[in-house]
């Protein structure tokens, strides 16, 4: 047999010729140097790179928000319905709110929920998948049709049936209704993997010779498909990103959070669009692609490691 | 056959599924729309008695029997279509809602979601054909971003620029204010031109699916060595295209088009509450607004049981594409 049995799934062209020095090898503890080495891969992707960039721009913008925005976001200091002026650079709010500053901190809520349900729903979908694709029978015939119902159910309505059931509104609450919604696409394409991995020589000499259950799953079949789990995550990271903005647009977050989609829903409630103040729509809107666009062209470069026929020549 | 045994057992199981979890939801929640209405009543300074909550709980129609009792109920009144009464409109029964509203989605979702996939199915084959040109990095930026931009925003922008700014197409509803829905043309032109902006919005937010779907179908099918087989051959460029790589890189295509064809009833919930289109997704905006659960709860049932007949159907269908699930 040759190598590639060992791994089935392309692995990244990592490691650019020579391996790190011993040193510092040693030095970087395991999980830090796996990861800096996934994102020098994905760094040689130019579409993904110009999502890390945008990507870090949002984080930075998120963290140094007390720093960027000019005033408190949630101060009603300021005249209501103000078009863009020295003062207030995108006008104000009908609250007499400065809207650059929500704007600013709005990108806190968006990042968290975006990264915070991509997790929680990734964590599900790998857990759900690896039991069921590594384990055929009754378990894997009940998780599977969960995960089928989960499936063909329309997201977007079950979220906002949930949402509206639920008492509490906060960002916490957006963050389980979202991933809720959103492990399943991910369950089914590890579970598949899984299943073929299941049967190959690595897995099944290392169960020979006496592993535990964990340790094969986690540790022999995981390590494979890191590339099926970052893209779950940043395509689940995307769709909280829209479903938040989604939810609270509809009135279904919490109306004294400071996000995008809040600014959004009371644009609409004080119908800013008929009288003018179209920047009230267009910036949130705007930012809230941003962070999308960046999500899905990081998740570009992750889809070319997969599959060598997508990558650019 | 075995195939198609197993697709009913699965299709009537999750229809059970489905309709369980529709009435277990709001069983399971942690609060109630019991609570919810006495919050609002505490909100408004009257204390809440348990008389009060007693009248809430026969208004909302809770009943005070087991669980298993309730479920054999719950059935029967779905079987008859009895949905309770909705507070959004308390002058018809939550069906008569929901039927009028039906063909306004089912019209305007389900032409754009056609077209929409045979735009964008075009476009990835086209895109993944000339894969790395100049055509393709375009397709592909632009399906990126549109698939960024929020549906409902887009639908605010449009109706911002096009319908206020520059009054090309009315402001919002499926036909102008006052006239009674019939088929005669005048009526049929007008609901037409409330439709264009709306249509605009949901065609161009779903391309992008169907671009990246088939451009990456496209280019694993250009890869398998039949392709290069016939292109050895000599075949013209175009025959290798469109009926040797294009044909059999629509097959996954055509799975996900079944689910999108049975989100057609849902609509669009955002697009069509930003136009006030008078569908099943501006419905199901309302019953959110006003805290409408009975009408929630029914509009859920219908957009699920819609979905997975259609995925059934497609399935089915799927029987004659595909040769290789017949064994």
């Amino acid at each position: 047999m040759t190598a590639t049995t060992v791994s089935p799934l392309p692995q990244p062209p990592a490691e650019p010729a020579a391996p790190a020095p011993a040193g510092s090898a040693s030095a970087v503890p395991g999980p830090l140097r796996f990861l800096g080495r996934a994102l020098r891969t994905l760094w040689s992707n130019s579409k993904a790179r110009i999502g890390l960039v945008v990507l870090g721009l949002n984080v930075a913008v998120a963290v140094l928000a007390p720093v960027l925005a000019p005033h408190p976001p949630t101060s009603t200091s300021f005249e209501p319905y103000h078009n863009p002026s020295g003062t207030n650079w995108f006008g104000t709010t009908g609250n007499g709110q400065d809207v650059f500053s929500q704007l600013v901190y709005g990108a806190r809520v968006s990042l968290l929920v975006g990264l915070a349900a991509g997790a929680v729903a990734t964590v599900v979908a790998v857990t759900i998948g690896l039991i069921s694709g590594y384990r055929p029978g009754v378990l894997d015939e009940v998780l599977s049709f969960v995960t089928n119902l989960a499936l063909v159910i329309p997201g977007l309505p079950l979220m906002i049936i949930l949402a509206a059931y639920l008492p509490s509104r906060s960002v916490w609450t957006i963050v389980a209704v979202v991933a809720f919604t959103s492990w399943a696409t991910g369950a089914r394409v590890i579970r598949s993997q899984a299943s073929t991995l299941r049967s190959r020589e690595f897995v099944t000499s290392a169960v020979f010779s006496g592993e535990r259950l964990a340790r094969v799953v986690f540790r022999e079949i995981l390590p494979n498909m890191t590339s099926l789990v970052a893209g779950s995550f940043f395509a689940a990271a995307t769709a909280a990103v829209m479903a938040e903005a989604s939810l609270e647009f509809l009135g279904l977050g919490d109306p004294n959070t400071v996000s995008w989609g809040t600014i959004l829903y009371y644009a609409q409630q004080q119908n800013s669009l008929l009288t003018g103040q179209w920047v009230l729509v267009f910036a949130p809107g705007l930012a809230i692609a941003l962070l999308a666009v960046s999500f899905t062209l990081i998740n570009f470069g992750v889809d070319a490691l997969s599959n060598p026929r997508l990558r650019e020549k | 056959m075995r195939y198609l045994l197993r697709k009913v057992v699965m299709f009537v199981s999750t229809l059970w599924a489905a309709v369980t979890l529709n009435f277990l939801l709001p069983r399971l929640m942690p609060g109630s729309p019991v609570d919810a209405a006495l919050a609002r009543l505490a909100q408004s300074g009257q204390p809440v008695t348990n008389a009060q909550r007693r009248a809430v709980e026969i208004q909302l129609g809770i009943p005070h029997t087991g669980l298993a009792t309730q479920y054999v109920e719950y059935w029967k009144s779905i079987l008859a279509l009895r949905f309770g009464s909705s507070y959004s409109f308390p002058s018809e029964t939550v069906a008569q809602t929901i039927g009028k509203a039906l063909p306004w989605t089912l019209v305007l979702v389900g032409v754009t979601t056609v077209f929409a996939f045979v735009l964008g199915t075009l476009l990835g084959a086209y895109a993944g054909w000339r894969r790395a040109t100049v055509a393709d990095s375009s397709v592909t930026l632009g399906a990126t971003l549109f698939a960024a931009f929020p549906p409902f925003w887009l639908g605010m922008l449009a109706l911002y620029l096009l319908a206020f700014k520059y009054g090309w197409f009315p402001i919002k509803g499926g036909y102008t204010a006052g006239a009674t829905p019939n088929l005669s043309p005048a009526f049929l032109g007008d609901a037409a031109g409330h439709s264009v902006l709306p249509a605009l919005t949901l065609v161009i937010t779903a391309l992008s699916g169907w671009v990246f779907g088939m451009r990456n179908n496209m280019i694993n099918t250009l890869g398998e060595d039949y392709v290069t087989f016939a292109e050895a051959n000599g075949l013209r460029v175009r025959t290798v295209a469109l009926l040797y790589a294009a044909r059999n890189a629509l097959l996954p295509n055509v799975t996900a088009f079944g689910l999108s064809l049975g989100a057609v009833v849902g609509g669009s919930v955002l697009v069509e509450g930003v136009f006030s289109y008078p569908g099943l997704g501006n419905l199901l905006y309302i019953a959110v607004s006003n805290h409408d659960f009975p009408l929630m709860q029914a509009l859920f049932l219908v957009i699920t049981v819609s979905m997975l007949v259609t995925i059934f159907a497609v399935d089915l269908l799927y029987v004659r594409l595909d040769p290789r699930v017949r064994r």
